[in-house]
């Protein structure tokens, strides 16, 4: 038997070059869809599978196999250069002349540390591997072609090539091309959450050559050529071409792909044919894993971690000079303990000072700290692990934590000092709310609506009481209009949708809202101005008469006419899905398909005058007829499905047109109750929108009785007042996209049979597009309108409203042939298919005729004031920069309190000079627009733009692009070399987030695609203030004392050996047995710094919030300054000589031996390191005792045993009973009581001076706020210390202070008042002057 | 997907995660520091006065006898090459030296620690195994065999032991009486019971165990022969050698020789005049060091040593100063502050 299979012929054009070294060279490769394949997978292997060349579907996210493990994590492993450091060092041991310890022993710290490594990775790597399992081997519908059926196979087996069935609620195993859909329309929804997080449906096309099949599918009948582009990773592109064997080619797009892990929702039954597969499907391509970043404090650290080599190099050095010296010193005289060289000669002093060089490497190399980098990581992992647990970071109504997406910079969080903005969504909520609007020049208040919303808020302050009926009654009464039952009850249901209602109902509401995008009850629930109401059904039933008497509809005045125009164009410009609530996914479906538009011919044979003349009436009575009996067809069809009750009901006014007349007529249906009126509610229209203005705008529509009904992608209904439904016929929908910043709809309008373009966009695009015609009575009202609106449009930006103007433009038939041939062209192309599209869109948006406009507002979210505010007085400079236009930017730059109502604004506008305020105000806001802008970032400007920027207290950039938000960022990042944050939640914030020192997202509504870029993501914008103050600085000043803990640690065990160098003749020798040596850092001195660089806290977590002026010291990286490494190197030398020299003297003139000596020696550094972690401890948990204990313990327990092990091994010390002997010795325990504390003294007095520091702040906070005199009196030097402390005891402050610590801040603040209050950041000027300090005290007890 | 009604997400609310362990924060007041300080300083003080006095009463008699000046005794035995030289020291005590009384012989600059140095034994050969007799670990070289024959006990440590004898006359009118030397458990107890062990005899004799191996290089007598006098204090479990084989931790350092505990000496050295007779073999000039012997009696605490009393006083001074300063600030301050309120 003949095989008959199809050919798909998959060339890839060279768009990136990323996967195509794997490809065959060749640029074409005709492939054969696996249509022989059964189940097993041996005719894969035969030879005579077309498509085997590419990818299967089998995922492998797994770093290593089972063989590869070791050397390909080894390899990886000895990127680190201190890994390769380690093995050197360790190597070094096994050459006997310079060897230091036993070769086998020195290896064991790394052997440890690369151990610890691998196997984090391993079980990562497992992780990974279980999960590939368990995707790989779930089912799918996969064509088989012996026989000739769909049978399961596993997503492993898919091949490119293949026939794939989907059902409803199936989640894609590859991208797939849309062969056949059982959807009428040959539409399939799909949902996108897991690529791009966004919930809204997306309707995906069967491929044009494929829609026209009545049948189903046949997959032995396909035997076409598919030709696409390489596998990429852009999720918004595809472009190919299917090619016929009759030769006809088809153009493959977007939307034609079913993409990975989308699941196929709405759809009972679609197929497709895989197209990428595997690791090339684009969700594949685009996942790229965590990200690293170093932070700051490493980058810090690493310096350091350089100068401990240079320090362990002079030592190595010193030592080796000394060496060298000391064996000249004895001349060809050997002294009986000196050792010849195995050969039995000497070796000169030069040659044993080099090979004492590398002893002393091996010796001293603690001093380079091997654990310090498994010790951060492990820390930082905890750290992660307590910011994701953080109860106060979880937002319980979207169910969503903090996540740290990027694992390694938590601590830079606590050093940031400019913040970057984005001001939609991220300080908004981002729910619109419709607030005015207006048309043909006359605007409508919607006060109604003001009110209502003024109402939200008061009912949530009163919470609770507010929920009886009681309450709402008034209301009601005082609301005249017929929808006033409906808003009450509304109000009552939604007031708990908001955060500060009651817990349980937010989190049903929020579990309820889940499954529509964009629909809060805000943007629901628009009351209608009273006036436009009357307009709308005045316009709706003339229209209705004259339809019925057969009248031409211009008879309309024109301001009726806009409006009705107005309320359509809101309904229809747009690209809102409709679902029906109670099955969220079910798509509701009412008409027929009627083909589009989409050749000439079509057009031309649709557009015949013929059709024109007695076809078009005959047409737009029957659209209406068969919207009447369809829709009724559709109720009986919805009968076995759930919403059907509901959808009867919604279609009341249809069964009894009489009741609709009388309720659209009479202000107060006359049998209006709650049980009515809550039925429509129950079965309301859901609508999903790709972004919440259209969402509000089609709710405001529908307050207006003006409902969009269901919407496919030839045709849109919308249900009017009086005029019932009506179906638009939808030529095209030219989308929208950020540099038209508009969007169109071309349509055929049913009543009047015109082709009608719907514009909505910006007011500043509209506004330029908008061309009065040239009559002049026409004419002159048209820009008496213009001039009118944009009054108006000017007052709702001052109002910090998003402003939209809504225009449409009426198109002749010949206007229309010759655009659509354009823009045919356009579609069909293959090359450069959008930049066509978009051309085509500019020449069909222009002469428009202004409808009205839009004022929608976006408010606030919960506490941005509060946060921006704390944010401020913690030192950070916050830029915002949005797209929006300037007079709304600077409108909720007051209300979020970014901008001060006393502050001087500088505006630089493009046109405007920059005038230099000769006389700088302490408080500056500089407003900048995105032109602007331009010319600021420019090479030559962009000094004096970030001195301008740098003098302001806040800074506003209005009108900028993505491009222009990352440029800032990247500028202030550059030039400033400043910590910068930058915050977003949009597409458009990602290159900002990118570029920023550290990127947030805010996992808000608008998708994902900034989260996905982000290193931290946030439920909302006031979680920044805890994350940045508590958890950044707790982060910040944890590792910054452990690194620095770290490099005292090593830095004192070590210079203990350096110390013994000059006892022992520079010979290399160590008291300090070769296993505690080693062990010291992995096991005895390791946990409880672990536990402190995890647990400690400086500063309680209330305290940081309630004074914010606290993280300015991680800004100016206080807990770890340069100069601090040198002082703990310094204490490490001064405790190392204390812990050395004291058993040196104690034990000076016995006759102790080398290691009885030695054991002490590194018991009272562990003690004394201990001891000393237990000072830099500020907090003290159950975990720190245990951990210091059980160092102690394990200690000794090690120490026990391993001197009673062997009397005979570990040569050379031979620690036979050492510990044994010791823990008899009484010298022993003295020297352990009096050694730490001697060593520590020195240390404890200058923490006292540091813990000064910042209870000083604390205190100056408090007693500034609370006591405000006994400062003023200090400050004014009129207060002795006895008063001071007086003061201080009588108002009993939070802190229990030291009495040294007393008398230490009163000397501070006597001596140095200066300094204290800039370092403190409090902003104070210290002077003598009496009035300069009241104007001082006034300002902080603001 | 989630069931509803649960927060998949939500962060456990405990203790720990939130963190919110229960903690204590060692911010001390006043009330606490100071008496804390003043018992620290007290006890100190305590300690301190203790140990100095137990120090204060040890004896210690040094005697040098390197024998670099030409008015000493040993002047003519610190010359090179003279074979068993004997030299003389008289010294006298006024008064009764306590006992027990322990005799130390004291080296300075001598690097016993020195690395190499060190490391040059071989552990197994010591604890008895035959096996290294024959082949001693290269960690020995260069005195791992000495005209092809391998040394017993090998290394550098060994070869270098420590061979001036000593005796010690008390003049009794005139007449010399010898005191004795208590040479036994001179050494560590875990030395010379397990670590060390003697080759098992062959054919009933001890020397025979060696054979086939060689005396160290410095050696005069073989390892089986070093004390005629006591059978059982040969090879190496000889006392003096063990003592010598726990290597010094500073260069300069004494070791243990013996005790003077026997017979009338169990009360210690009574007063009178002395001479300490000493065979003098161990060259210490050519690497400038110096000889000594030590008489002294210890403590509870080991040997004289007044630094860790003094050590003692000095920070528990600091101590109690620092209360009292406290203590000053305290009273002149808080209590005002009563009156006050």
């Amino acid at each position: 038997k003949k095989k008959r299979d199809a050919t798909i012929e998959l060339s890839k054009w060279s768009e990136e070059g990323k996967r195509q070294t794997r490809r065959h060279g060749g640029q074409r490769k005709t492939k054969m869809s696996n249509f022989a394949r059964a189940l097993s997978t041996t005719r894969r292997i035969g030879g005579d599978n077309p498509n085997r060349h590419y990818a299967n579907n089998k995922i492998k996210t797994t770093k290593y196999t089972l063989l590869s493990f070791i050397p390909k994590n080894l390899f990886e492993q000895f990127h680190r250069f201190a890994n390769v450091y380690f093995v050197f060092i360790a190597l070094l041991n096994f050459v006997p002349v310079v060897n230091a310890f036993q070769p086998e022993l020195a290896l064991a710290p790394v052997v440890f540390i690369l151990s610890v490594t691998a196997i984090k990775d391993l079980w990562e790597d497992y992780r990974r591997h279980r999960s590939d399992k368990e995707i790989n081997h779930l089912d799918c519908l996969v064509y088989s072609r012996s026989e000739r059926c769909y049978v399961e196979q596993y997503w492993k087996e898919v091949r490119v090539g293949d026939f794939i069935r989907l059902r409803c609620n199936e989640i894609l195993p590859a991208d797939v091309l849309l062969l056949s859909s059982s959807d009428p329309d040959r539409l399939c929804h799909i949902e996108t959450a897991t690529l791009d997080g966004e919930t809204n449906l997306k309707q995906r096309q069967v491929v044009r050559s494929f829609i026209d099949l009545d049948a189903e599918f046949d997959p032995l009948k396909y035997n076409s050529v598919i030709e696409c582009e390489k596998p990429n990773n852009d999720l918004n592109r595809f472009r190919g071409y299917i090619i016929h064997r009759n030769g006809r080619r088809d153009g493959l797009y977007k939307d034609n792909l079913l993409l990975r892990g989308c699941t196929i929702r709405n759809t009972e039954e679609a197929v497709g044919i895989v197209i990428y597969a595997g690791h090339e499907t684009k969700a594949m391509l685009n996942n790229n894993g965590p990200r690293y970043k170093r932070s700051k404090l490493e980058r810090q650290m690493n310096v350091d971690v350089f100068w401990c080599v240079i320090i362990l190099l002079v030592m190595c050095l010193f030592s080796a000079i000394g060496h060298g010296l000391w064996m000249y010193q004895y001349g060809d005289k050997r002294p009986v303990f000196d050792v010849l060289s195995p050969e039995g000669t000497d070796l000169s002093p030069v040659v044993s000072a080099i090979y004492l060089f590398l002893t002393m490497i091996i010796v001293f190399q603690v001093l380079i700290p091997i654990s310090l980098f498994v010790s951060i990581e492990i820390v930082k992992i905890c750290q992660v692990f307590f910011i994701h647990q953080d109860m106060e970071l979880y937002d319980e109504e979207t169910d969503s934590h903090l996540q740290c997406r990027a694992l390694n910079i938590t601590e830079d969080l606590g050093q940031m000092q400019y913040i970057f903005s984005d001001k939609t969504g991220t300080l908004t909520e981002n729910k619109m709310v419709f607030r005015r609007c207006t048309v043909a020049g006359v605007e409508y208040s919607h006060d109604a609506n003001a009110r209502r919303l003024a109402m939200y808020q008061e009912v949530d302050s009163e919470e609770e009481e507010c929920l009886s009926h009681g309450g709402t009654l008034p209301r009601r009464e005082s609301l005249c209009s017929q929808h006033s039952g409906k808003v009450v009850l509304r109000s009552q249901s939604t007031k708990s949708h908001r955060r500060t209602g009651s817990r349980a109902e937010a989190k049903r509401a929020s579990i309820l809202s889940k499954h529509t995008a964009f629909s809060s009850p805000m943007e629901k629930d628009i009351t209608p101005d009273p006036q436009l109401l009357d307009k709308v059904n005045d316009c709706g039933s003339q229209m209705e008469f004259m339809r019925f008497h057969s009248q031409l509809l211009n008879q309309i005045p024109p301001d009726l006419c806009d409006v009705f125009d107005f309320f359509i164009a809101l309904t229809i410009c747009n690209t809102v899905v409709v679902s029906s609530p109670n099955q969220p996914r079910q798509k509701v479906r009412r008409f027929e398909l009627k083909s589009p538009v989409k050749t000439i011919e079509d057009f031309i044979k649709r557009f015949t005058p013929s059709r024109l003349t007695s076809g078009s009436n005959s047409s737009s009575s029957s659209s209406l007829t068969t919207n009447r009996s369809s829709s009724q067809r559709a109720c009986s069809s919805m009968l076995s499905s759930p919403s059907a009750e509901s959808t009867l009901t919604k279609l009341n006014e249809e069964h009894f047109p009489g009741q609709g007349l009388q309720q659209a007529f009479s202000p107060v249906p006359p049998n209006y109750d709650q049980a009515k009126a809550s039925a429509p509610d129950k079965c309301e229209l859901r609508y999903e929108a790709e972004s919440p203005d259209e969402a509000a705008l089609v709710y405001a529509a529908r307050a207006y009785k003006c409902s969009l009904v269901g919407r496919l992608p030839d045709q849109v209904t919308v249900e009017l007042p009086h005029l019932g439904k009506l179906t638009f016929e939808l030529l095209h929908t030219l989308g929208f996209d950020s540099t038209r910043k508009r969007m169109s709809v071309v349509v055929r309008h049913p009543l009047t049979e015109q082709i009608t373009v719907y514009t909505k966009g910006a007011d500043s695009v509209i506004m330029d597009l908008v061309r009065p015609p040239s009559d002049d009575s026409k004419g002159k009202r048209q820009r008496k309108i213009l001039f009118k609106t944009q009054n108006y449009l000017n007052l709702y930006a001052a109002d910090g409203l998003r402003t939209l103007c809504i225009a449409k433009k009426v198109l002749s038939k010949e206007e229309y042939a010759g655009w659509l041939r354009c823009h045919l062209e356009a579609e069909t192309a293959i090359q450069g298919r959008e930049e066509l599209l978009f051309e085509s869109a500019l020449r069909l948006e222009t002469d428009l005729h202004l409808l009205g406009a839009t004022g929608i507002e976006d408010r606030l979210q919960d506490g941005v004031p509060e946060t921006i505010a704390a944010l401020r007085r913690a030192g950070l400079q916050i830029w915002v920069l949005t797209g929006d236009k300037q007079e709304t930017a600077i409108n909720i730059a007051y209300a979020c309190k970014l901008l001060d109502p006393e502050e001087e604004i500088i505006t630089l506008n493009a046109e405007s000079q920059v005038q230099p305020n000769p006389f700088l105000v302490h408080r500056l806001g500089l407003v900048i627009d995105g032109r602007t802008l331009a010319y600021a970032l420019d090479k030559s400007l962009e000094d004096k733009f970030l001195a301008v920027a740098r003098s302001c207290r806040s800074v506003l950039c209005c009108r900028s692009t993505p491009l222009q938000k990352s440029m800032v960022v990247k500028l202030v990042r550059n030039k400033l070399k400043v910590m910068t944050l930058a915050i977003g939640d949009g597409a458009n914030d990602v290159s900002m987030i990118q570029v920023a020192d550290v990127g947030v997202g805010i996992s808000g509504q608008e998708g994902m695609q900034a989260v996905m870029a982000s290193d931290f993501a946030l439920p909302r914008f006031q979680y920044l203030q805890k994350l940045l103050l508590v958890h950044g600085h707790w982060c910040y000043s944890r590792l910054a004392n452990m690194i620095l803990y770290f490099f005292y640690k090593n830095a004192m065990f070590v210079a203990l050996i350096f110390w013994y160098q000059f006892y022992c003749g520079f010979s290399g020798s160590a008291m300090i047995d070769q296993w505690y040596l080693i062990f010291f850092n992995l096991m005895f001195s390791a946990f409880p710094q672990l536990i402190t660089g995890t647990l400690d806290k400086d500063v309680s977590a209330e305290t940081l919030q309630e004074l914010p002026q606290l993280y300015m010291s991680g800004q100016n990286s206080e807990e770890y300054k340069p100069y601090m490494f040198w002082m703990n190197m310094i204490d490490a030398f001064y405790q190392s000589l204390i812990c050395f020299f004291i058993p040196y003297f104690a034990y000076a003139d016995s006759n102790v031996d080398l290691f009885t000596w030695g054991t002490p020696i590194t018991t009272l550094a562990l003690f004394t390191i201990l001891l000393h972690l237990g000072i830099e401890t500020k907090t003290w948990t159950w975990m720190n005792w245990t951990s210091i204990a059980f160092s102690i313990v394990l200690f000794f327990m090690v120490a026990l045993c391993y001197n009673a092990s062997c009397p005979t091994c570990y040569s050379p010390s031979n620690p036979y009973w050492t510990m044994e002997r010791l823990l008899g010795d009484p010298l022993f325990y003295l020297m352990c009581i009096i050694t730490p504390i001697a060593a520590l003294l020195p240390r404890y007095a200058l923490l006292h001076l540091t813990v000064l520091r910042t209870l000083t702040i604390v205190f100056m906070y408090e007693s500034v706020c609370k006591y405000s005199f006994c400062l003023l009196a200090l400050m004014l030097n009129e207060c002795s210390f006895g008063s001071f402390a007086i003061q201080f005891q009588n108002y009993g402050l939070l802190i229990k202070f030291h009495v040294i610590g007393v008398f230490g801040l009163w000397l501070f603040i006597k001596i140095i008042p200066g300094p204290i209050c800039r370092d403190f950041g409090l902003g104070l000027s210290y002077s003598k002057t009496q009035t300069n300090t009241r104007q001082v005290l006034q300002d902080l007890t603001q | 997907m989630k069931s509803e009604g649960e927060f998949v997400n939500q962060p456990d609310n405990t203790a720990f995660t939130q963190q919110r362990l229960p903690a204590w924060q060692p911010m001390l007041s006043a009330g606490i520091v100071i008496p804390l300080f003043t018992l620290i300083g007290l006890a100190f003080i305590g300690i301190g006065v203790a140990l100095f006095i137990t120090s204060q009463n040890i004896k210690v008699q040094e005697l040098d006898y390197t024998g670099t000046a030409t008015s000493s005794p040993c002047f003519q035995c610190s010359g090179l090459s003279i074979q068993n030289c004997t030299c003389e020291r008289n010294f006298s005590l006024s008064e009764l030296f306590e006992g027990p009384v322990f005799f130390y012989y004291g080296l300075s600059n001598y690097y016993q620690n020195y690395r190499q140095y060190g490391v040059s034994k071989d552990d197994y050969q010591l604890s008895g195994d035959t096996t290294y007799f024959l082949k001693p670990q290269s960690y020995c070289s260069p005195y791992q065999y000495s005209n092809n024959k391998p040394i017993v006990p090998c290394g550098s440590i060994a070869n270098s032991m420590f061979n001036d004898t000593f005796r010690l006359y008390l003049l009794v009118n005139g007449s010399r009486k010898q005191v004795p030397f208590d040479g036994k458990g001179i050494a560590w107890w875990t030395d010379y019971n397990i670590k060390y062990r003697n080759p098992s005899p062959v054919n009933g004799s001890f020397a025979a165990a060696f054979d086939g191996t060689t005396k160290p290089v410095n050696w005069q007598k073989s390892a089986y022969e070093l004390d005629p006098t006591d059978q059982a204090n040969n090879g190496f479990l000889n006392q003096d050698f063990l003592v010598w084989m726990r290597r010094a931790a500073l260069p300069n350092f004494r070791k243990l020789y013996g005790r003077i505990t026997g017979g009338d000496y169990s009360q210690g050295l009574p007063a009178g005049n002395y001479t300490l007779q000493i065979s003098y073999n161990y060259p210490v000039l050519s690497f400038g060091g110096t000889k000594k012997v030590v008489f002294s009696n210890v403590s509870w605490m080991g040997g004289k040593n007044q630094f860790l009393g003094i050590a003692y006083l000095v920070i528990g001074s600091l101590c109690v100063v620092m209360a009292i300063v406290m203590l000053i600030v305290y009273a002149k301050y808080k209590f005002p502050d009563n009156d006050d309120a």
